[in-house]
């Protein structure tokens, strides 16, 4: 985008001094921007005839991965911001560097306030809410009343796409129905105001985590009442008290089948038709971030075949699944940050069968959380019987190989090593087959680093 | 309450005693639940968003205080974690609200618009005067917890904040009934402070048999060495 005058000049050349100076800067040029305009994101994105927003505790990056592929499948030149650039800076950055006719955000959940009031997005995704980094981001009901912020501030045009079946979410639907029929109210734009998305198949219920969040409702305080819990506290339920129910989604998943690491088959339904979908990433969440893009993308007015085929030609983003070669073995990098996440993908190895090497890296750098205490709500007792070897890394490998010990993996399975590239010879020796990794944010983008040195290249990365 | 991975608590205490032969189990008590203070050597509070430690609160004047101080006079256990900590006392101000606490230590807390209290800790306790031990963690606390003269801190503060972030003091310890701002995983990086809840539990003279503590010392270093100590 060519738009921002001497500022954007300016901005872009501290970007390009920042990435000669070796400091990355993927976020320099556009904090460099709003220090000089700070009403840049709005001005910039103005010019862009569409624009999408992504935000969710977990799963943003999968997402907009998902939604890029399907809009560009019906041509659309997108500006997008790189995973991880996700607040202000980041999403500043974006709209300087790129030209196109559709933005796709994907946006930090405590960032959305002010991103979202400068987008001015047509369709806003709100995906999930689960805690996380408590030392970074405090309690998660004051996360959702941000969010509920967001909603009562949105511009009438914007259509929110809500999971249904997080209640934190769905219940942010409610600010757009009408007080007494309880219908829908239309936009603007004469699209409904909101899409609502969820899983219709009851017969994936699990029991309740440990970690699943309290989840009140919204209107009368009470607790909520679950017929079915698909994911942390994601599921059907009602309110016994005010007689507040899930709402019955708009793009919903049916006939759901994990085929453990490799994917998931499921039937999509839009209001535009169903189809089967063979998803090529593994795990109900997901499934879940899937739903999120077809009913963005819908909302965008993407056809039924332009969303599945997207669907279906999706791969995975860096450290989401993602399966290297390395040494004559697969690694399989699964990126883990906070219990509700970890705990999906460690139900998603567990359906594989066999004994597998693990390579679990916990890192307490900022970005991670300098808490590593979420380790402990992370059901790794899934994993328990499913362990040859676990190998752990990362500056605070010790309290890993301790959670695992605790989780019932016997102590002469786990190794504890100083650093990263020791903990990732160790665990490709003696062993073949799968290693699956497990690394927090910034043990991720060491883990790419490192294997970048080795001179191993992924479908995200090399 | 359970925000912070307090299952960790729960889980060296279960694992430790079952490694050791030692029978253990574990009991919930909901809101409403009335506790029996004889039927249990341990009771564990944990932390909470505020609105389940408003609820918390009552409830545990409702119905449990009474049974609490009953279990504290005839020598159990009472531990509490952050929020927990805060219901020990006998109040928790929140602006203009005032939550009730137990009263089984002697504090009160108070949150005000400062900043939260957030980071690696690390303090030194002396429990039974036989030597100073380190107890390191992580703490996020609102409230500051002014202890009244003569309560006994649970530690002094090596790196850290602790009850107020001025006083020096963290935590506190009155007999068997211990508050700490430490968090979530606190015994999972202090086994050793597991093992001394577990023999006061059980009233045991003499030492727990010893187990291979390998990964459990190197993760107590790992926290103290985040801490800076």
């Amino acid at each position: 985008m060519r738009g921002a005058g001497w500022k954007g000049t300016v901005a872009r050349a501290a970007g390009r001094a920042s990435r000669l100076a070796g400091r990355g800067g993927t976020s320099i040029p556009g904090k460099v921007l709003l220090r000089l305009d700070p009403d840049a994101i709005g001005r910039l994105a103005a010019s862009l005839p569409r624009r999408a927003a992504i935000s969710a505790t977990n799963g943003k990056t999968t997402t907009a991965a998902m939604a890029s592929v399907i809009l560009e499948r019906g041509g659309a030149r997108l500006v997008h911001n790189s995973a991880g650039a996700n607040m202000a800076g980041g999403i500043a950055s974006a709209l300087l560097a790129g030209s196109g006719d559709t933005g796709l955000f994907e946006v930090d959940e405590f960032w959305l306030p002010g991103v979202v009031g400068d987008l001015k997005p047509q369709a806003l995704v709100l995906g999930n809410l689960f805690r996380d980094q408590l030392d970074r981001y405090g309690e998660l009901e004051s996360i959702a009343d941000r969010w509920a912020q967001v909603v009562a501030t949105a511009d009438p045009a914007t259509t929110l796409v809500l999971n249904a079946d997080d209640p934190l979410v769905a219940d942010l639907g409610r600010e757009r129905l009408s007080p007494e029929a309880g219908a829908l109210a239309p936009s603007a734009a004469g699209a409904p105001g909101v899409l609502f998305f969820g899983v219709q198949d009851a017969g994936l219920a699990q029991e309740r985590q440990h970690a699943s969040d309290s989840t009140h409702c919204r209107r009368c305080g009470a607790p909520y009442r679950y017929d079915a819990v698909f994911l942390g506290h994601q599921g059907h339920y009602h309110c016994d008290v005010c007689g507040a129910t899930r709402p019955a989604p708009d793009v919903f998943a049916s006939d759901v089948h994990l085929d453990g690491v490799r994917g998931a088959r499921f039937t999509l339904t839009t209001p535009a038709g169903s189809a089967p979908v063979a998803l090529p990433l593994p795990g109900l969440y997901n499934v879940y971030n899937a739903l999120a893009a077809a009913a963005l993308t819908h909302a965008l007015g993407s056809g039924l075949p332009d969303i599945v085929g997207g669907l279906e030609a999706v791969a995975p983003a860096f450290g989401r699944a993602e399966t290297v070669q390395i040494d004559g073995r697969q690694l399989s990098i699964m990126l883990v940050k906070n219990p509700a996440g970890a705990n999906e993908v460690l139900r998603t190895l567990a359906l594989e069968d066999g004994e597998h090497d693990l390579l679990a890296v916990l890192n307490d750098n900022i970005a991670d959380g300098r808490d590593v205490s979420w380790i402990w709500d992370a059901d790794f007792e899934h994993l328990a019987g499913h362990l040859r070897r676990v190998t752990c890394a990362g500056t605070r490998a010790a309290e890993m190989g301790l959670r695992l010990k605790y989780a019932g993996v016997p102590p002469e399975r786990i190794v504890v090593e100083a650093t990263l590239a020791d903990g990732l010879d160790r665990a490709l020796q003696n062993g073949d087959g799968r290693l699956f990794a497990l690394p927090t944010y910034t043990a991720m983008l060491a883990l790419r680093e490192e294997l970048t040195r080795r001179g191993v290249t992924g479908s995200s990365f090399g | 309450m359970n925000i912070y991975a307090d299952r960790g608590n729960l889980l060296l205490l279960q694992q430790r005693c079952a490694w050791r032969g030692i029978g253990f189990q574990l009991t919930g008590a909901g809101l409403g639940e009335a506790i029996d203070p004889d039927a249990h050597d341990l009771f564990y509070m944990g932390g909470g968003q505020d609105r389940d430690q408003a609820l918390c609160a009552q409830d545990l004047v409702d119905t449990k205080r009474e049974a609490l101080h009953a279990a504290a006079a005839r020598g159990a256990v009472i531990l509490g974690v952050c929020g927990g900590y805060q219901l020990l006392g006998h109040s928790y101000e929140v602006g203009d609200d005032v939550l009730p606490g137990v009263g089984l230590l002697d504090l009160k807390t108070v949150r005000d618009d400062s900043a939260r209290l957030i980071g690696n800790v690390a303090i030194e306790v002396d429990l039974d005067a036989t030597g100073a031990r380190v107890v390191a963690g992580f703490e996020n606390h609102g409230g500051h917890t002014h202890l009244a003269p003569g309560q006994q801190p649970l530690g002094r503060v090596l790196k850290g904040f602790g009850n107020t972030g001025a006083s020096g003091a963290e935590g506190a310890v009155r007999g068997t009934v211990i508050g700490t701002y430490i968090h979530g995983p606190l015994l999972p990086k202090n086994a050793w402070l597991a093992d001394w809840l577990t023999r006061r539990a059980l009233a045991l003279d003499t030492p727990l048999e010893p187990l291979d503590d390998a990964l459990e010392d190197a993760a107590h270093a790992s926290a103290r060495r985040a801490a800076g100590v």
